[in-house]
């Protein structure tokens, strides 16, 4: 049996959907809400797609594709060039190297496995961010934004399952 | 077989290390020669002010009918305060004509050197994307609105920052509570010098100060137009708060709730704008 262009171009389409997911959650990320103090607590919305499809699509988000992502994060929001790039590198790494550990079936584990990787995350940028400016960079803020971003991952982790289940069930 | 799948993985491992490599060496890069990098920047921006000036325009509606329903259950409370701050308004409005009119007959007769004019453009805040570590906001006014690097960004009745990056029709505003503002600044009560630098958080804080040197909470902290990298007296916010090595500002505007923005130009000649437009890795 051959499949269609159209077959193809679909499938194409539907294998794009986890990069387009990411890239979405990039953007909205930026929208400022006018809400108190949000604007320093944003929680890292690509941090959490590139987590949940490295580990269920590592070959529709490979780590070159978390590099791009991480490069275009940091061209729009002025950050030094890298450090966003690096960090969901890293991510992808640690979740691909371990893939086992966060495959576990239970959301919980998922939650908890997310939770090391934000911290993980705060550490890096905290350094990059020190080392490059020649000084300790508070990290309060940066803590709260682990925070907010653990405990909003289990709402986006089900939109990500919702585009999973969508999009990717037959592919 | 077996070796091809182990060279696959070995070669999954080398890209994985090369893509970090690549990131520590960007950042570096970025380090030592940000002009590199400013123009992609820009133009990258550029690309995608379409979509976040889409998307933000909700977000803003949405603040907006938030906003008009506090104001509603506050309106009457509100309309007595405006009425009594009115009324103080209006003496203060003949003292400041009769100062000009006397401001203007001295001036005739010293021959004084007007400032020249200052041009504004207006900008909606459609980004504020630096999170956690930066402090910056991106506005929809670019070169070809006239917006060079070094304006300073007015917001309401104050300071809130400068601008770092320009593209064609998007510039990034620094703002002073980032950890890299920077802002020569005068204590309005005592013509004290300081340094206003910001730290990332709410308040950004004086430095540089003499330790003899006298300030009180609800001091006004106004630019001193030193390095005529903004001209005298933008207020930028008042004394917040004082400890024995610490002094906070609290800024005039609410940074967190930018909607709009004006980026001016003074036309000032010389000094470090036209510095910081040569030099672009001045940020």
């Amino acid at each position: 049996m051959t499949i269609s262009v159209w077959q193809r171009l679909d499938l194409a389409g539907r294998s794009l959907a986890p990069v387009a997911v990411t890239v979405m959650l990039v953007l909205l990320g930026m929208v400022p809400l006018y809400l108190p103090g949000y604007d320093r607590v944003v929680p890292s919305l690509a941090l959490m797609s590139v987590y949940y499809w490295a580990i269920h699509r590592p070959d529709l988000v490979p780590p070159s594709v978390a590099f791009a992502i991480g490069l275009l994060q940091d061209m729009l929001a002025g950050t030094p060039l890298g450090v966003t790039a690096l960090v969901l590198v890293l991510c992808h790494w640690v979740v691909v190297s371990q893939r086992s550990f966060f495959l576990a079936n239970s959301f919980m584990m998922l939650w908890v496995g997310f939770g090391f990787i934000v911290l993980g995350s705060v550490w890096v940028q905290w350094l990059a961010f020190s080392v490059l400016s020649l000084r300790m960079v508070s990290l309060q803020a940066p803590l709260f934004q682990a925070l907010l971003t653990l405990a909003l991952f289990p709402m986006f982790a089900w939109f990500f399952i919702r585009v999973h289940r969508a999009f990717l069930r037959e592919l | 077989m077996a070796r091809l799948t182990a060279l696959k993985a070995l070669l999954q491992r080398f890209s994985f290390l090369l893509l970090v490599l690549a990131s520590i060496a960007l950042m570096m890069v970025g380090r030592v020669d940000p002009a590199l990098i400013e123009g992609t920047r820009a133009r990258v921006t550029d690309a995608f002010v379409p979509i976040l000036d889409a998307i933000s325009r909700p977000a803003a509606t949405a603040a907006h009918i938030v906003e008009t329903f506090v104001e509603v259950a506050e309106v009457h409370k509100e309309n007595k305060q405006l009425r009594l701050e009115n009324a103080r308004l209006l003496q203060w409005k003949q003292a400041a004509l009769r100062l000009e009119a006397e401001n203007n007959s001295l001036r005739s007769m010293l021959h004084y050197k007007e400032e020249p004019k200052a041009s504004f453009v207006s900008a909606r805040v459609i980004a504020a994307p630096g999170g956690a570590f930066l402090r910056d906001v991106v506005v929809t006014a670019g070169r070809r609105d006239g917006v060079r690097r070094g304006q300073a960004a007015v917001a309401g009745p104050g300071m809130v920052g400068r601008v770092v990056e320009v593209g064609e029709w998007s510039a990034r505003v620094l703002l002073i509570t980032d950890i890299n503002a920077r802002v020569p600044v005068v204590l309005d009560s005592s013509r004290q010098r300081a340094v206003l630098a910001g730290d990332n958080s709410d308040q950004p804080r004086l430095m540089y100060l003499p330790p003899d040197a006298q300030v009180a909470v609800g001091d006004r902290v106004v630019t001193s137009g030193d390095g005529r990298l903004f001209p005298a007296g933008l207020p930028i916010g008042v004394v917040a708060s004082v400890s024995d090595r610490l002094i906070k500002i609290q800024p005039m505007v609410d940074l967190g709730k930018l909607e709009h923005v004006q980026l001016v130009d003074f036309g000032l000649p010389g000094g470090l704008v036209s510095e910081a437009e040569r030099l672009s890795s001045f940020k």
